[in-house]
């Protein structure tokens, strides 16, 4: 049986450009950038050229790139290292109850410091109301972090009107763009944004290493302490095989971008139809136009996430779900919580991510096997007969 | 394929025993709520102090159907007394273990037949 993998969202394989490109760094070019001979100097260049081939694609200048170990440790760096550069000025956060937990935990830990943290309500789509911004923006207000579009449920923010909103305001302004660097097209300039966290491996890249972009001016106390590098704000040694990966998967981003949110959007719209004709009592999460190309999350109502993830895995297909069940904490998704959800919704919800390699015969496959899938659990749950007696 | 659970577990998930309704049953047990995700009905039918059969409707996850599976099987045959004695740990040991995150689902499936059994004792006391 072939597997058919849709969690292109949780990650990606690496494209074979980019590990070739990658290879030779692991043992021939392995001198360290911050070496002074020419093994670390030869690689010095690999990764200044690399720097400039992603402030480019970003439309940023190099030296406002920091190259970090990931999405996680960007968004980490942005929040936290902003609310320590501008304590003197005020101890207010505002950001929104859908962010990644790698957002909203140091939040969490800053207002235990004694930061306050405003969280934004959304609607019923996961949208932030620009307007909400506007009014929550006090002369405390140092940072307002808003994502770019979402991992779960694929809403894309008004990112552009809300980054307007923090530049008038002169509050700095930091998006988490993992889910659309390189998936969608977008520079910083447009954006409007101070700070935009990304990752490699969401685009056909290595794991492990991320970046920064942090627009010049902007104050940020660093998160990793004991070396020069990146301009003193992230020391450690430099990850060169990651940055060079990083930097390749982003030419093949800007090459292939247009044809595939094409290609990617027409696969979206046969799967979210299909899963609406095939089976009853379906709901899509998230916007319905101001959405991600390749996301599709649904409600199937009466049964629970986690058996039909198991059920569609024995099946070789792979997704996800925002389900408790498949989390340590046992607490369904805070995103679609957030957005109003019913517990029963929220539980039985399914996630399928498509990628470069998703074809119309997957998503068919899929298509015909999730019915039967579905209709054998809801004959277990006692939640679908008392709906139908 | 590669798998949190243990074969048992995947196996009454994917073949579940005694899926259903048992129509004027002796004991019904009906626990867990939307909110945690897991809610399991258990009916059983009692002759002669001794459970003749048992049947499950469970909405939650692969463990929780598992455990649910499981609990039939194990109480079929029993008297009551017996059964009450099945503890949400035989029910996980039955299945091979289960991953300590899920033990809260072998949990419910203990409460779900105390639960019926307790429905049966009080139907026969009130006659």
């Amino acid at each position: 049986m072939e597997r058919i993998y849709l969690d292109y969202a949780a990650t990606t394989p690496c494209a074979s450009e980019v590990v070739a490109a990658m290879l030779p760094f692991f043992s021939d070019r392995f001198g360290n950038p911050a070496s002074m001979h020419a093994f670390g100097q030869e690689n010095k260049g690999a990764v200044e050229e690399a720097r400039e081939r992603i402030a480019s694609f970003l439309g940023a200048a190099p030296g406002e790139i920091v190259f970090t170990s990931g999405g996680t440790e960007s968004n980490n760096t942005a929040v936290k290292g902003v609310a320590y550069a501008r304590q003197g000025k005020g101890n207010h956060i505002i950001t929104s109850p859908i962010e990644h937990h790698a957002v909203l935990e140091p939040c969490h830990f800053l207002e235990k410091e004694g930061f306050e943290i405003t969280i934004l309500p959304v609607d019923g789509d996961g949208l932030v109301d620009p307007d909400d911004v506007r009014k929550t923006i006090t002369g405390k207000t140092i940072l307002i972090s808003v994502m770019h579009a979402n991992n779960e449920i694929g809403t894309i923010q008004p990112i552009e009107e809300i980054g307007r909103i923090a530049r008038e305001r002169g509050v700095y302004f930091h998006t988490d763009a993992v889910q659309t660097l390189g998936h969608l097209p977008f520079t910083v300039g447009e954006l409007h944004v101070d700070l935009l966290s990304a990752s490699a491996h969401k685009l056909y890249g290595p794991k492990g290493v991320g970046i920064l972009f942090v627009k010049k001016g902007t104050r940020l106390t660093p998160f990793m302490h004991g070396g020069e590098q990146e301009n003193r704000r992230r020391a450690s040694t430099h990850n060169v095989p990651g940055i060079v990966g990083f930097a390749k998967a982003v030419e093949l981003a800007s090459e292939g971008m247009e044809t595939e949110v094409r290609e990617l959007t027409a696969l979206r719209d046969r799967l979210i139809t299909g899963l609406r004709e095939g089976i009853e009592a379906v709901k899509l999460n998230g916007h319905s136009t101001r959405r991600l190309p390749n996301n599709v999350n649904i409600s199937v109502a009466h049964v629970e996430g986690e058996g039909l993830l198991l059920s569609l895995d024995m099946l070789g297909i792979a997704c996800s779900t925002g389900s408790a069940c498949s989390s340590a904490s046992l607490e369904p998704s805070h995103v679609l919580m957030a957005l109003g959800l019913p517990h029963e919704l929220a539980h039985g919800s399914l996630r399928f991510s498509l990628g470069r390699p998703t074809t119309a015969a997957d998503i068919d496959r899929l298509l015909a096997v999730l019915p039967p899938v579905v209709q054998r659990l809801r004959a277990m749950s006692p939640l679908y007969n008392q709906q139908n007696k | 394929m590669g798998s949190q659970y243990s074969e048992k577990v995947m196996d009454h998930f994917a073949n579940p025993r005694n899926v259903g309704v048992i129509e004027n049953a002796d004991g019904v047990g009906k626990v867990g709520n939307s909110v945690c995700g897991d809610i399991m009905n258990l009916y059983l039918r009692v002759e002669n102090d001794i459970i003749t059969d048992a049947k499950f409707k469970t909405f939650g996850c692969g463990a929780a159907i598992a455990t649910s599976s499981m609990v039939t099987e194990l109480v079929k045959g029993k008297t009551v007394t017996e059964a009450l004695k099945i503890s949400n740990r035989a029910v996980a040991e039955a299945l091979g273990g289960l991953p300590p995150i899920k033990m809260h689902c072998s949990v419910l499936a203990e409460d779900a037949l105390q639960a019926a059994i307790d429905d049966y004792l009080k139907r026969r006391r009130e006659g």
